[in-house]
């Protein structure tokens, strides 16, 4: 166990996953699109990382780009991708195909277009385990079993044999993470996987994953626009805005005493179940499209504390307390010695 | 229902509410598979009422009947039974009359899709104009030509676009041109054009980001503020209920289970499924807090449970609650359809 | 009182040549070609009477000494008959963009009722649902049920049967009818679909809560959105018309032979194909072939860029 140093300061374990420098781009009739800019953080094993984002903020595509899932025409143009100590961006079809069943779990967010409706909950379950793992058929339906168990499922030993239409949304997500987990990944990237789900089962569901992933020693990267959820589930959280890492930090600390003011803007305009406001704090206008990002700090136009820097240099990820934030504000305390 | 007795008459008094769906298989097939004829009681007796310049929102999750109600009080759905009382009117005879575009005027919609509730081949203004048009709320001129009629809707439209914060040269522009915020202030704007009492909201920010979400949210509690609007919030999200309501109901399988005002209902939960509900969700505030597991899922609104539909999940249910449905109680600070709540066991 | 207006955006021309579809177009080669191929043919057929050389039906200018000639390029021919001429004189160069004229008047007439029709109930079938959607849908299957050339044959029969004297008129109506009646079908499906997915979305239950009249939306609100797939189905049933009209024609049963169409042509140029005049079917079955051809590819092209996964 060597000590390595990381993006947050050093820890005696190597990280899991390393994204460093991460750029992808998307090449469209109207020119190079930039979905992902200079994205760089790591999972140390067992971590639970939070990527939360709105819509177009390049969350979801950070998840694809690790699991190698990105749909043409969007492609890695730049940085690279680390996975235990091996880079796997740069593999071949064959290479990747073996390390995203094995070593990289995936779930996603509709359950019902996850599983192929036309094979059993069983053979799907087993085909994994077989595919990944040195073990006969046999012993693969009793690993099935015992997975499906684990997740709650009731009478696994019968509902094994039946197909995906015959669970319900809820029960059918177990399913879901029952495959991502049958062969026995050490990095599960989840995309919005309790969003398409009801408030009730939603709770239920993002507890089984904590619980499992704990049992299962496997780290997660758990994408969601839901704050409520990543307080709930991360240890660390990674805030996107526009393509970039804006701010990122232990759960607590990022929601509490966020550093960002987009961050600081996010938490203000969710409402909360335990205080009351007559206004929600609002940050006016809307994230940038890919074609016009502005130039410099991307969240410039909409920050109420820009100033002239803001609009020229893009500012990279710095130390801020307990968290690290892109945002030339926080060099300017830091430097004023506050 | 709240405990002072309101000073004038609700707005908005329902009794009875309920509409049945006819799920069943096409003739043929059933005829040849003998199939039964299938029913789904989407909503199942509702009764609430409204006071003006208020705000009520319904809450519960898939397959409660919140949109359904939502829907059979504006009309776009006929009941089965019960009535709804706009004003001291009945609607549902009112909106099949003559006096039906008087009747429209006075309530509008506002949905929760906002790239599905707006025209995509029509310009914002003729979508915020469509109103005005079918309302003849602009009076011609003197002169009594066309031209002046088209000006003056095309003033008032571009004066409810700045009213919701948009700005007067949206107007020429086309849906796809705008983000889903401004789609659905959009929608505000024509919803507002024919100058409603009563707005009902289907999950109007549900579909928009947080950030977004904010900002929709705050202009409409300031439309509120100035214009005396009378709001039925419908949504799925509690913690956004309890930013805008006044008043909350909670529905399951198409009951309404506990109706309080605000402060009363998430303060002291009565019901076990509210109570679950408040448990459940996840919350940024109050994360690492002590939780009751949640059990089980909504069951199959084809063949929801006898007596009260919650009793499967119920951690106090008994023999009562699974033969009969309890009926809504009105109680100090609100009302609650529990046995146990009668009975004093919780 | 005058508030100060916006400036118009970019009009609806701008838009569309900036846009993806006219960009689609520009870099596909099949398409520019058809298209330009139908657009040549469509405007020899409507200024036949000014640019074929002959008019092959003005009786006085026919001269029977000329009659059987090849075409230019072959030894007896002459360049003033590029294309030769038939039994009677006929020049088959002007004969072709006369005949095409009739062939693209009727098939494009019957393209039009076929769309006007089927668009109209289907769009009542999508919306009104129930028994008339019922009732409009089985029709719709049995006449899917017959082959459309029977049905036409079945008109175009009837018709001839009833009316054995007609006129011109009369005959090209019966005709249109023939062709336009097993072709509504597919219109009224397809637009039903689309409507019964529009009907549903909320811009239209808006409309219903504004207190909007049913007709009204029906028309302006859904209408426009479900016009897209039948623009596609419009220009590929173009093709299928003209040959069917062909067909019939070629079978006797379709325009009468003081107008002929392109079918009559090669029904004509069938029987002399014996005596070696292998022009007189030939340029008359290519020219068919190439609207029909060109029509279809452009259909496709079509179809392809209005797909909305595309835009």
């Amino acid at each position: 166990m060597t000590a390595v140093p990381t993006n947050e300061g050093t820890r005696t374990v190597r990280p899991l996953l390393q994204v460093r420098h991460l750029r992808v781009e998307f090449e469209s009739r109207r020119g190079k699109l930039v979905a992902l800019d200079d994205v760089s953080f790591d999972i140390a094993p067992g971590e639970i990382l939070g990527v939360v984002g709105e819509s177009g903020a390049g969350k979801s595509l950070t998840g694809s780009a690790i699991i190698g899932l990105l749909d043409p025409p969007g492609r890695i143009t730049a940085g690279e991708i680390v996975f235990d100590g091996r880079r796997i961006d740069n593999l071949p079809f064959e290479e990747m195909r073996r390390v995203r069943g094995r070593q990289i779990g995936a779930i996603f967010q509709d359950p019902l277009t996850s599983l192929n409706p036309l094979y059993t909950v069983g053979r799907q379950l087993t085909e994994t385990i077989l595919a990944h793992l040195p073990v006969n058929p046999q012993q693969a339906r009793a690993r099935a079993i015992r997975l499906l168990q684990e997740t709650g499922i009731p009478a696994a030993q019968a509902r094994i044999d039946q197909y995906p239409h015959q669970f319900s949304g809820g029960m059918r997500q177990r399913v879901v993470i029952a495959l991502a987990l049958a062969a026995e990944p050490r990095l599960i990237v989840a995309d919005e996987p309790t969003t398409a789900l009801d408030v009730s089962i939603q709770a239920q569901i993002i507890a089984l994953l904590k619980r499992l992933c704990r049992d299962h020693g496997a780290a997660v990267m758990l994408v969601t626009h839901d704050m409520g959820v990543i307080a709930e589930t991360c240890d660390r959280v990674a805030v996107m805005y526009a393509g970039r890492i804006v701010e990122i930090g232990p759960v607590q600390s990022v929601i509490h005493h966020p550093s960002h003011p987009y961050t600081a803007g996010l938490m203000g305009s969710i409402p909360s179940m335990d205080t009351d406001r007559e206004r929600l704090l609002q940050i006016d206008g809307a994230m940038p499209r890919l074609n016009a990002i502005p130039s410099g700090c991307a969240f410039h136009p909409r920050c109420p504390k820009a100033f002239e820097r803001c609009l020229t240099e893009r500012p990279d990820l710095m130390s801020a307390g307990p968290t690290r934030a892109a945002c030339w504000l926080t060099s300017a305390t830091a430097r004023a010695g506050t | 229902m709240s405990a002072v007795p309101p000073v004038e008459p609700p707005l908005v008094r329902v009794f009875d509410l309920a509409k049945t769906f006819d799920v069943s298989a096409p003739w043929l097939a059933r005829v040849i598979e003998r199939r039964p004829v299938q029913h789904v009681h989407a909503v199942d007796g509702v009764s609430f009422s409204i006071t003006r310049g208020k705000t009520l929102a319904l809450v519960g999750e898939s397959g409660c009947g919140k949109s359904t109600v939502a829907r059979l009080l504006v009309g776009l759905l006929r009941a089965t039974r019960g009535r709804v009382e706009f004003d001291g009117i009945d609607a549902a005879v009112t909106l099949r009359s003559a006096s039906a575009l008087a009747l429209r005027r006075r309530m509008q919609m506002i949905f929760q899709d906002p790239y599905a509730s707006l025209n995509p081949r029509w310009t914002v203004a003729d979508i915020v104009g469509e109103p005005i048009r079918e309302h003849h709320l602009v009076s011609p001129e003197p002169d009594g030509s066309n031209r002046s009629v088209r000006l003056a809707t095309r003033e008032r439209v571009e004066e409810l676009l700045r009213s919701v914060g948009l700005a007067a040269t949206d107007a020429l522009k086309f849906p796809h041109q705008f983000s889903g915020g401004q789609r659905q202030r959009i929608s505000i704007a024509r919803a507002l054009a024919t100058q409603p009492e009563f707005l009902v909201c289907d999950e109007p920010t549900s579909a928009l980001d947080v950030s977004v979400q904010a900002q929709v949210l705050n202009i409409m509690k300031d439309l509120q503020r100035t214009r005396g609007l009378t709001y039925l919030f419908i949504s799925h999200n509690l913690a956004v209920v309890r930013h805008v309501s006044d008043q909350v109901g909670v529905m399951y399988l198409g009951r309404l289970v506990e109706l309080a005002d605000k402060g009363e209902l998430f303060a002291r939960p009565r019901h076990p499924y509210t109570r679950m509900l408040l448990d459940a969700i996840p919350d940024i505030g109050m994360s690492g807090r002590a939780r009751t597991p949640v059990q089980g899922e909504v069951p199959n609104p084809l063949s929801p449970p006898g007596g009260c539909a919650f009793h499967p999940r119920c951690p106090h249910a008994n023999e009562r609650c699974r033969q009969q449905r309890p009926a809504l109680l009105a109680l100090p600070g609100g009302a609650v359809a529990c046995h146990a709540v009668e009975e004093g066991r919780l | 009182m005058t508030s100060t207006m916006a400036s118009a955006p970019p009009g609806a021309w701008a838009r569309f040549f900036d846009g993806d579809v006219w960009h689609s177009f520009r870099s596909s080669p099949v398409a520019i070609a058809a298209a330009a191929i139908a657009l040549v043919c469509v405007f020899c057929a409507v200024f036949a009477g000014v640019i074929a050389p002959h008019n092959p039906f003005d009786l006085a200018t026919l001269e029977l000494s000329d009659s059987m000639l090849p075409p230019a390029w072959m030894a007896g021919g002459r360049w003033t008959y590029v294309l030769g001429t038939d039994e009677q004189g006929r020049d088959v160069l002007s004969a072709l963009m006369y005949g095409a004229r009739i062939s693209l008047l009727i098939g494009g007439a019957s393209v039009l009722v076929s769309t006007v029709v089927g668009v109209g109930l289907g769009l009542v079938s999508g919306y009104a649902g129930g028994a008339v959607d019922a009732f409009i849908m089985r029709v719709c299957d049995v006449m899917l049920s017959f082959p459309s050339i029977l049905i036409a044959l079945l008109i175009a029969g009837v018709g001839r049967a009833l009316f054995p004297q007609a006129h011109d008129s009369l005959a090209f109506g019966v005709l249109i009818l023939a062709i336009a009646l097993p072709g509504w079908v597919q219109y009224a499906r397809t637009v039903r679909g689309s409507t019964l997915v529009e009907r549903n979305k909320e811009y239209v239950q808006a409309a219903r809560v504004v207190g909007v009249p049913t007709l009204r939306i029906m028309r302006r609100h859904v209408l426009p959105n479900v016009l897209g797939p039948v623009l596609v189905l419009a220009t590929i049933h173009l093709a299928v018309a003209i040959q069917t009209e062909a067909t019939l024609s070629f079978l006797g049963v379709g325009v009468s032979p003081t107008s002929p169409s392109l079918g009559t042509f090669i029904n004509e140029g069938n029987k002399q194909l014996f005596s070696g005049a292998w022009w007189l079917v030939i340029f008359p079955g290519s020219m068919l072939l190439l609207i029909a051809l060109s029509m279809n590819l452009f259909g496709d092209w079509l179809r392809d860029a209005l797909n909305p996964r595309l835009r």
